[in-house]
């Protein structure tokens, strides 16, 4: 099995972005996706600054996907994921039907989780049209993932660790916490590496603001389910970067795959989804 | 400019049509559809019996399967696609890319609408279900500013409809999965968000606690009205502010952009609403239809009547009416 590291989804500062992929160049990840996916409004790097990133890291053996913005709404936001899909150098992960009515026809592209692909026939669409992976949807289930695979066997890839990207909306919650419009938000997000906690009335984590996404509070894990991952046909498992604590992700991922250890899960973690249960749960 | 309303049963289907629906949307009993609640939509007999009754009256008939099929389970999609084709559907309302294609395929004939729940945010994703299935119209997510929903007017062939009233997702449709990682009943595979059966409320000293599968939603002071714990519609604290983090309790209602619709090429407005009585379905569809009839004769100079407004404010979640995201500043 492959590693894969999914695109970073809180707004850091370049520097800390830099730094970030300058360790992920000497990490154990095979898979690395880069891009903005989450708002347009964030700046702190240019298209042309993942491009370097990307050559950097390619120049470290790593195979490089550009992914593009998961909601786009207006010309900008299209005019961007042109740019991706054209960038000419590097696969591209689709993650709405607009990128893929721009890469169909072309080969080797990446179906990205967000595109809804939950039975072969599906797929079988994509595949036909160039996408040679499949990411699945993050609630996707051991029973979908081994049913697509079963009739439609493609390389597939699953979110493996991290929270969870759960929702979209045109509206910021970090601008929304601090009663600012989202055309004049202040980047307020930038001050959150990873994420907002939202917290029930009884102080319960429950979800993540991160701008115009949501995520689980909690930290989706499947480490201890690589067994049944196999088993389903998963080729590729995807860590979901965070401002701390990635690289050591990555490496007991690589020693649990290449079984030299065994991940025992950790308190607060969940693995609902993979299971088809809630997807807040930790299942056995 | 055609009017779009939804039944969750016959009698909502009879008081849309006589009301001056166009189009009546409705589902059938099962995960196929995206309002999969007990005790709501039709079997077979009774789309038969409703097909019967708008069609009598010159009205067409819209079969919402607009939930993600899997592999287990993809013959009770196909079968009810079937069921639509042979009964006389006017159109079906779909999501699923696998059932796109198995419509275009079995039924070239049978009208194809891109549901909501497709996610399809711009003119590129829109002209690809145009392009692959022939689909002939599209349902804009409720995430588009005004001047977003004219540019990709401009830019498909495909008709477009857009939500005019009714209960809000904040959230992308189709993008959404809130529901399945609290409680396990997805809205994109079971057609399902925030289900009864998950729902607990408990009086505590604390105040009215309202739950989802355990998850506190929100708590109510004495004399506060208590909402259904829709999860995004919930009390959470944000980093130290308690407060409606996500969204609140709201409805849409765009009657005032009715002329700004007609100008830039809307095709039809939705009415949300399956869930709810034929008594609301009556009061808005008539309401509606006044105000597009209005609007269509008085173009630029129509302005929207107070009665409208304050029975469609009846029917409003918490009495708030919103634009939603058609107009910015609700950011």
């Amino acid at each position: 099995m492959k590693l894969a590291l999914g695109p970073i989804q809180y707004y850091w500062p370049r520097r800390a972005v830099r730094d970030f992929y300058g360790a992920i160049a000497e990490a154990p990840v095979d898979v690395v996706y880069l891009g903005e996916v989450v708002c347009s409004r964030r700046h702190e790097l240019r298209f042309e600054d993942w491009l370097e990133l990307a050559d950097a890291l390619a120049a470290h053996g790593k195979e490089v996907v550009l992914s593009t913005q998961v909601l786009t709404e207006g010309a900008g936001d299209l005019k961007l994921v042109r740019k991706v899909v054209e960038n000419g150098r590097y696969r591209v992960e689709a993650n709405d039907m607009g990128a893929v009515q721009l890469l169909a026809g072309t080969a080797g592209w990446v179906a990205g989780p967000h595109l809804n692909i939950y039975n072969p026939q599906s797929l079988g669409l994509l595949t036909e049209l160039g996408a040679t992976r499949w990411v699945a949807p993050v609630e996707a289930t051991r029973e979908i993932a081994q049913s697509v695979l079963a009739a439609r066997p493609v390389e597939a890839e699953v979110f493996a660790y991290g929270r969870l990207p759960l929702a979209y909306s045109a509206r910021c919650f970090t601008a929304r916490r601090f009663n600012l419009q989202k055309e004049q938000c202040e980047y307020g997000c930038i001050a959150y590496p990873d994420g907002m906690p939202l917290k029930t009335r009884e102080g319960e984590p429950f979800l993540n603001i991160n701008g115009v996404q949501t995520q689980s509070a909690r930290v989706y894990d499947l480490r201890s389910d690589i067994g049944s991952l196999k088993d389903a046909g998963v080729a590729i498992l995807r860590v979901s970067p965070q401002s701390t604590g990635t690289l050591e992700v990555l490496e007991s991922l690589r020693g649990a795959l290449d079984g030299k250890a065994r991940e025992l899960p950790q308190a607060g973690h969940c693995n609902g989804f993979w299971h088809g249960r809630p997807g807040l749960e930790r299942a056995a | 400019m055609e009017l779009v309303c939804p039944a969750g049963g016959l009698p909502a289907l009879k008081a849309a049509v006589d009301n001056g629906a166009d189009w009546v949307y409705l589902g059938l009993r099962d995960s196929t559809n995206a309002r999969n609640f007990a005790g709501l939509n039709f079997d077979p007999p009774a789309l038969a019996a409703g097909l019967a009754y708008a069609h009598a009256r010159r009205r067409k008939v819209l079969l919402a399967l607009n939930t993600y099929p899997q592999a287990a389970t993809w013959e009770r999609w196909t079968q009810a696609v079937d069921l639509a084709a042979r009964q006389g559907v006017d159109a079906i309302i779909v999501a699923d890319l696998g059932l796109l294609d198995y419509a275009h395929r079995t039924h070239p004939r049978l009208e194809l609408h891109l549901s909501v729940q497709g996610s399809a945010t711009s003119h590129e994703a829109i002209n690809f279900y145009h392009e692959r299935f022939g689909v002939r119209r599209a349902v804009l997510p409720r995430v588009l500013s005004l001047a977003q929903v004219e540019n990709v007017v401009r830019h498909t062939p495909v008709e477009i409809e857009v939500f005019g009233f009714g209960g809000l997702c904040v959230m992308v449709e189709g993008r959404c999965a809130l529901s399945a990682y609290a409680c396990g009943d997805s809205p994109n595979t079971m057609g399902a968000c925030s289900p009864g059966h998950a729902v607990r409320w408990e009086e505590t000293p604390a105040g009215l606690e309202s739950r989802l599968n355990g998850v506190l939603i929100d708590r109510y002071a004495p004399g506060e009205r208590a909402a259904y714990p829709t999860l995004c519609k919930g009390r959470f604290d944000a980093d130290g502010a308690t407060y409606y983090a996500i969204e609140e309790p709201a409805s849409l209602n765009t009657i005032e952009l009715l002329p700004e619709f007609l100008r830039m090429g809307v095709r039809a407005v939705k009415i949300e609403g399956r869930q709810r009585s034929p008594a609301y379905v009556a009061q808005v569809t008539r309401v509606w239809r006044q105000a597009i009839d209005a609007a269509l004769a008085e173009k630029e100079r129509f302005c929207p009547r107070a009665a409208w407004m304050a029975e469609l404010n009846r029917h409003a979640e918490g009495s708030q009416h919103t634009l939603g995201a058609f107009s910015r500043p609700w950011k």
